[in-house]
């Protein structure tokens, strides 16, 4: 039988009060689901380094692979608090799977939708929506991290269709991906490339020896010589704005999921603190440890209100990209404090496998620096603000 | 195949319940519900049927406006049709709970009609048997194995200390035991299209009551347990103690 309500996440703020029953209803099922298929078997999968694949099928059947994205193209059509929470039970349970769902759905079948043809979004998206295949993003490079402007990865316009010269880097889901989206330039140009696996020229080695997102795929991406045919160009990209736009849908998913990630490590601290005696009384009875319980909770409720607006502010079409920067910037960084202090709070249990509270402080290191690293947040929003930019 | 699933609310197996004031119920404050577990396996074994034979499932629960949630749960897991029998007053035992589903149930001619063994909150195990009993069919309950092929029943039963086969025909009365089967997480697509499902209500037949509660109380506080410090001298105490005190051994 199911576990409903044994874990009942933090909701200091009834923030539930304002969520309606099918949103409720969505974070249930998938939490049960995290909580049932997902907790008990990934601390195994991170130490060996794997991507639990057996999950996809059950994600797929869920219904959570571009959820947000019209029924006709194997979307459900939810809206984008849904869609949030949904991010931020997977994050519960690992940062790794859900990346996976949020590769999937916003930097993979969102292009697919946004810039595809009608022809690309029927091929790819039903099939990319029952996890029948697997999508990366590619456009991240050895060099070029922050500033994804300045990529080397270019395209040669032949007769039938295109040849890709270059590599990309760090690229979530790439070995085992089926379609990788590639951002490439063409004539000086950013466009999107739908790259199949097993295309000539074309491999996805994976990195090895990650400390962090250990339960996720990373790789890189060599293109040499690799004819693209004509008709897997995306047509209706514009340049450097494209891959931008993917980012801010991934963002979005990454200001949501980390809550999920500083909700276990501050239940798992919580928990501890008030079973563990020291002194002769429970560590959760000294100043120093509810100082740092109150700023947990303090900031949990926090980002899950900037969530909750942000996600009105998109569903009604008036959330603006350095919006999402201060949600993504901010989570990652209380998240990261609230799992130091809660691993700080277990002491010497707090290094080990047997509690998540190490595994959730290596990924959030990823989480943080991917999909626009603190600085570069900062330096976006300090932009907002004055008028002046500090990186271009 | 026409399928039956009878469904009622619970309070959460995590709440902290508190007696009211009146001590004959229980404080409903705070206490958040859900679709009784067992209720669950039988909504499952519903699916499960439909999908293997056709036909369609219909969720039913007898009680207030509160128990349409558990019909909304049964819809997100695939039910496709709902009804509320609507109890005109939240007390009410279970020859009533059993006699409105009877006689709502009674004119549908189901094929089969599922229940959870038990609710987890009044632990009464009688629905089941007592509506088997007013329809005039036979009744299964606490299955942990069910096959249905050409009209012939097959259930595998929990008895104490093994398993029991009973055999029987269509229509029948099914309690769900766990075990039966490993019940669905709702999916998206379920979730949105319960939205647009209708709870059908109707009014009761039956409110008589045949028993009425008239005390409730919480189980005793567990006493503390004790800590033995002298070592071996302290054996011969804690043999004595388990053998007469705590029973054990
Ligand atoms: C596990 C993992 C998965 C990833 N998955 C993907 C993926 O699927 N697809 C993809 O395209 N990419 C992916 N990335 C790449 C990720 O987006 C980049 O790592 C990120 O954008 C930072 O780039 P960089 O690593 O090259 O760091 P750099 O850009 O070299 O930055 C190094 C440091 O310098 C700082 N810095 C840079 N510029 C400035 C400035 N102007 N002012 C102040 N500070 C600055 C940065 O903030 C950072 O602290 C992934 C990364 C990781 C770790
Ligand atoms: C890898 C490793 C190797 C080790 N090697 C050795 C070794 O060789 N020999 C050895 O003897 N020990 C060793 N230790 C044990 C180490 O010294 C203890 O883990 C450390 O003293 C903390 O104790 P604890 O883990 O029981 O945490 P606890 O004492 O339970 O503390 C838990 C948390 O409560 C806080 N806390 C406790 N009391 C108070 C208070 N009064 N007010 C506010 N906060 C409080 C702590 O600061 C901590 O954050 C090792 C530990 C590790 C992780």
């Amino acid at each position: 039988m199911q576990t409903v309500g044994t874990y009942k996440g933090v909701d200091y703020y009834a923030i539930d009060d304002m969520l309606t029953d099918e949103e409720k209803s969505i974070r249930d099922t998938v939490r049960d689901f995290v909580s049932e298929e997902v907790i008990p078997i990934i601390e195994e999968y991170n130490q060996e380094m794997h991507f639990p694949m057996q999950l996809v099928p059950k994600m797929a059947e869920l219904g959570i692979f571009g959820p947000t994205l019209p029924v006709e193209y194997g979307g459900m059509g939810i809206n984008n608090i849904a869609y949030g929470l949904i991010m931020q039970e997977l994050e519960r349970g690992d940062s790794g799977v859900r990346s996976f769902a949020s590769v999937q759905s916003g930097l993979v079948m969102y292009p697919i939708y946004e810039f595809g043809s009608e022809d690309q979004r029927k091929k790819y998206l039903p099939k990319l929506a029952k996890g029948e295949m697997i999508g990366c993003f590619g456009l991240t490079e050895p060099d070029f991290g922050s500033n994804p402007g300045g990529m080397i990865t270019k395209a040669e316009k032949v007769d039938g269709g295109y040849v890709l010269n270059g590599a990309k880097m760090w690229i979530t889901n790439g070995t085992i991906a089926d379609v990788a989206i590639v951002w490439a330039k063409l004539d000086g140009k950013v466009k999107g490339f739908l790259v199949d696996k097993g295309t000539k020229g074309y491999t996805a080695p994976e990195t090895k020896g990650k400390l962090s997102l250990r339960a996720s795929v990373t790789s890189e991406l060599v293109f040499s010589d690799c004819f693209i045919p004509d008709e897997n160009l995306m047509p209706n990209t514009s340049g450097l704005k494209s891959p931008l736009m993917c980012l801010t849908q991934a963002r979005y998913g990454i200001a949501w999921g980390v809550i999920g990630l500083a909700m276990e490590c501050y239940n798992t601290a919580l928990n501890y603190s008030l079973s563990r005696i020291q002194f002769g009384k429970p560590i959760a009875g000294f100043q120093i440890t509810q100082e740092k319980l109150a700023y947990m909770v303090t900031e949990i409720t926090k980002a899950q209100l900037l969530c909750y607006q942000l996600a009105k502010l998109k569903d009604s079409g008036k959330m603006r990209p350095q919006q999402v920067s201060m949600a993504k910037r901010n989570n990652c960084e209380i998240a990261k404090n609230i799992a130091g202090m809660a691993r700080e709070m277990l002491g010497a249990n707090g290094i080990l496998d047997e509690y998540p509270i190490m595994r959730h402080q290596n990924n959030i290191e990823s989480v943080k620096t991917y999909e626009g690293t603190h600085e570069m947040h900062t330096l976006i929003l300090g932009q907002d603000v004055t008028g002046l930019s500090a990186f271009e | 195949m026409k399928i039956i699933v009878c469904v009622s609310l619970v309070p959460d197996s995590t709440t902290k319940v508190k007696i009211s004031d009146s001590k004959k119920s229980i404080d409903e404050n705070g206490v958040s519900y859900i679709l009784n577990p067992y209720d669950e396996l039988a909504v499952e074994e519903a699916l499960k049927l439909k999908e293997k034979n056709g036909g369609d499932v219909t969720a039913i629960s007898f009680g207030t406006d509160k128990s349409k949630e558990a019909i909304k749960k049964a819809f997100q897991m695939g039910a496709d049709k709902g009804v509320l029998i609507k109890s005109g007053s939240p007390d009410f035992d279970s020859y009533t709970v059993s006699k409105n589903l009877a006689d709502f149930i009674k004119p549908l001619n189901p094929d089969i009609v599922l229940f959870g063994k038990q609710s987890i909150d009044f632990d009464g195990l009688l629905v089941p048997s007592m509506v088997s009993e007013l329809l005039g069919i036979p009744c299964i309950s606490v299955v942990v194995k069910l096959d249905i092929t050409d009209g012939k029943v097959t259930a595998e039963r929990e008895v104490e200390g093994g398993k029991e086969i009973v055999e029987s025909t269509l229509p029948i009365v099914i309690g769900a035991q766990k075990g039966i089967n490993d019940p669905r997480y709702p999916n998206l697509k379920s979730i949105m299209a319960a939205k647009s499902k209708p709870i059908e209500e109707i009014a009761a037949t039956y409110s008589g009551n045949k028993t009425e509660i008239t005390e409730m109380n919480l189980p005793p506080a567990k006493a503390s347990g004790k800590i033995f410090v002298n070592g071996k001298d302290d054996v011969s105490e804690l043999v004595r103690l388990l053998r007469e005190e705590a029973k054990v051994i």
